[in-house]
């Protein structure tokens, strides 16, 4: 039975939402989420690729959702080099649909109540004060009432526009793509590929992240801006025709990944977004499952925190954006100039970099090595860059 | 604005560019409010699959 009312309301059940309900419930806080879809992390729109060092801190390693360990990343230039990077256990191919659903299991284990099929449609406003939220379920309009809602729903996030928050991102902060889970391959386990060039995947890069010896996540993600004449899908598919003329096609999913950097505005009165919807992923790499449930826990914890001392004003709920610039929001930035760099490398360049990057030994790599290589040569881009780095004080390894 | 169903995957990539807060996502369905749209194109350009065209 649903409660008339609970000190949180989380809306959507990705990593977001469940890691903010199982940390705001852990820490006394009474939550219910709820999520659109029939299942939690259903249909999967994601490649699946997480760090070790990313996820586990937040849930034990479970075989059940793990379809392949990496150890290798390969880089292709667009004159078809390639070049090798080596780190052991560096990270999963992860099954989302598992995953997904046992996040939302460890939620409801520390007590947050959940349902599906639960599609929240506007926010409930009291005193001009956020107090609820309608949502739709089982064919019927429904209220429940709370002390703070947590839009935590996504890229197609509205929750965060009904409380007039500025969500909307440029269509260059927009990675438009598409996967197919291909069949009937013969790849290397162990390793994710990524393919670059203006022909090839403007503004973003082609992924193979295995899921079996036979079977992978193929897709592509190309800039909001450069895909007005030529769809996400015609380069994929031109892609897979070249690579893998005799895969199978299992499943096809579509998507957008917001590269921006995270919304200047994520909380106010009786309200907080987290994850996509907050626009917390990394801008560079895409990857943003990590970052989610980073940002779920700091704001699961304040969230308790809030309702102890029955303080939902922005003022106090400030914390969180605080600690989030603080662990990730800072560097995130950085990740946001340096990709605006990115964008602007010719292929030459690109070619250089897997170049370089092939003169290093497999096991030495880093980012910061590779970016350096990336601006050599470039005096503008050097001072932007050193600009960027000294902002953020980042360590990039 | 023209939404083709056929080939809408409901992904939600539309609603992250709208400047006007004119589309909405539900389960299974996108629905854009032509009262609210400002005919920016946005959602034309980064539509995966270019399921959205200009038109009623
Ligand atoms: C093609 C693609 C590949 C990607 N690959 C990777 C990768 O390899 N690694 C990685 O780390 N990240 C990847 N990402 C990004 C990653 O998927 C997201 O960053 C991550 O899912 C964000 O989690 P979230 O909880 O914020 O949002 P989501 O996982 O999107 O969850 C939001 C939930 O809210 C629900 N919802 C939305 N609106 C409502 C509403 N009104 N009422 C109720 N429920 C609602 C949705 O149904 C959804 O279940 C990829 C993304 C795409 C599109």
């Amino acid at each position: 039975m649903i409660k008339e009312k609970y000190d949180v309301l989380v809306i959507g059940a990705g990593p977001a939402g469940s890691v903010t309900a199982r940390f705001a419930a852990e820490n006394g806080a009474s939550v219910l989420m709820l999520e659109r879809d029939r299942e939690a992390g259903i249909p999967v729109r994601c490649a699946e690729g997480v760090s070790h060092n990313g996820i586990v801190p937040f849930i034990e390693l479970d075989e059940k959702w793990i379809a392949a360990k990496i150890n290798i990343a390969k880089l292709h230039s667009p004159n078809g080099e390639t070049a090798v990077m080596r780190n052991n256990g560096a990270g999963y191919v992860l099954e989302r649909r598992i995953f997904d659903t046992a996040l939302c299991d460890l939620a409801a284990e520390k007590g947050a109540e959940f349902i599906t099929k639960a599609d929240a449609l506007d926010l409930v406003w009291e005193d001009g004060k956020i107090a609820g939220v309608k949502f739709k379920y089982m064919g019927e309009i429904k209220t429940v009432k709370c002390d703070i809602v947590i839009g935590a729903d996504g890229v197609e996030s509205r929750v965060g526009r009904w409380a007039g928050i500025k969500t909307a991102v440029r269509l260059e902060d927009i990675d438009t793509c598409v996967q197919y889970t291909l069949s009937g391959l013969e790849i290397d386990d162990e390793a994710c590929d990524f393919y670059f060039g203006q022909n090839i995947s403007p503004g973003g890069y082609v992924w193979i992240f295995p899921k079996s010896k036979t079977t992978a996540n193929v897709g592509i993600g190309i800039a909001g801006h450069l895909a007005k004449d030529k769809s996400p899908k015609e380069y994929l598919d031109k892609f897979v025709e070249e690579h893998f003329p005799n895969a199978k096609i299992n499943y096809t999913v579509y998507g957008g990944v917001p590269t921006a950097a995270t919304l200047k505005e994520i909380v106010k009165d009786n309200i907080m977004l987290v994850g996509d919807a907050a626009r917390q992923v990394n801008p560079i790499t895409g990857g943003g499952i990590v970052q989610a449930m980073i940002a779920a826990r700091i704001a699961g914890k304040l969230v308790a925190e809030a309702v102890k001392a029955k303080r939902f004003d922005a003022k106090f709920l400030k914390k969180y954006p605080q600690e989030w610039d603080k662990i990730l929001g800072h560097s995130q930035k950085t990740m946001f100039d340096m990709k605006e760099k990115f964008m602007t490398l010719t292929d030459d360049k690109f070619n250089s970099i897997v170049e370089f990057c092939q003169k290093v030994p497999e096991d030495q790599f880093s980012l910061k090595a590779l970016f350096m290589e990336a601006v050599k040569g470039d005096p503008m881009l050097m001072l932007d860059v050193a600009k960027s780095f000294v902002v953020s004080k980042m360590k990039l390894k | 604005m023209k939404i083709n169903r056929d080939l809408c995957d409901v992904c939600g990539t539309c609603v992250a560019v709208c400047p006007a807060d004119a589309i909405v996502v539900s389960e299974f369905e996108v629905n854009i409010d032509d009262e609210k749209c400002i005919k920016c194109m946005n959602c034309v350009t980064v539509c995966p699959i270019k399921a959205i065209s200009e038109g009623e």
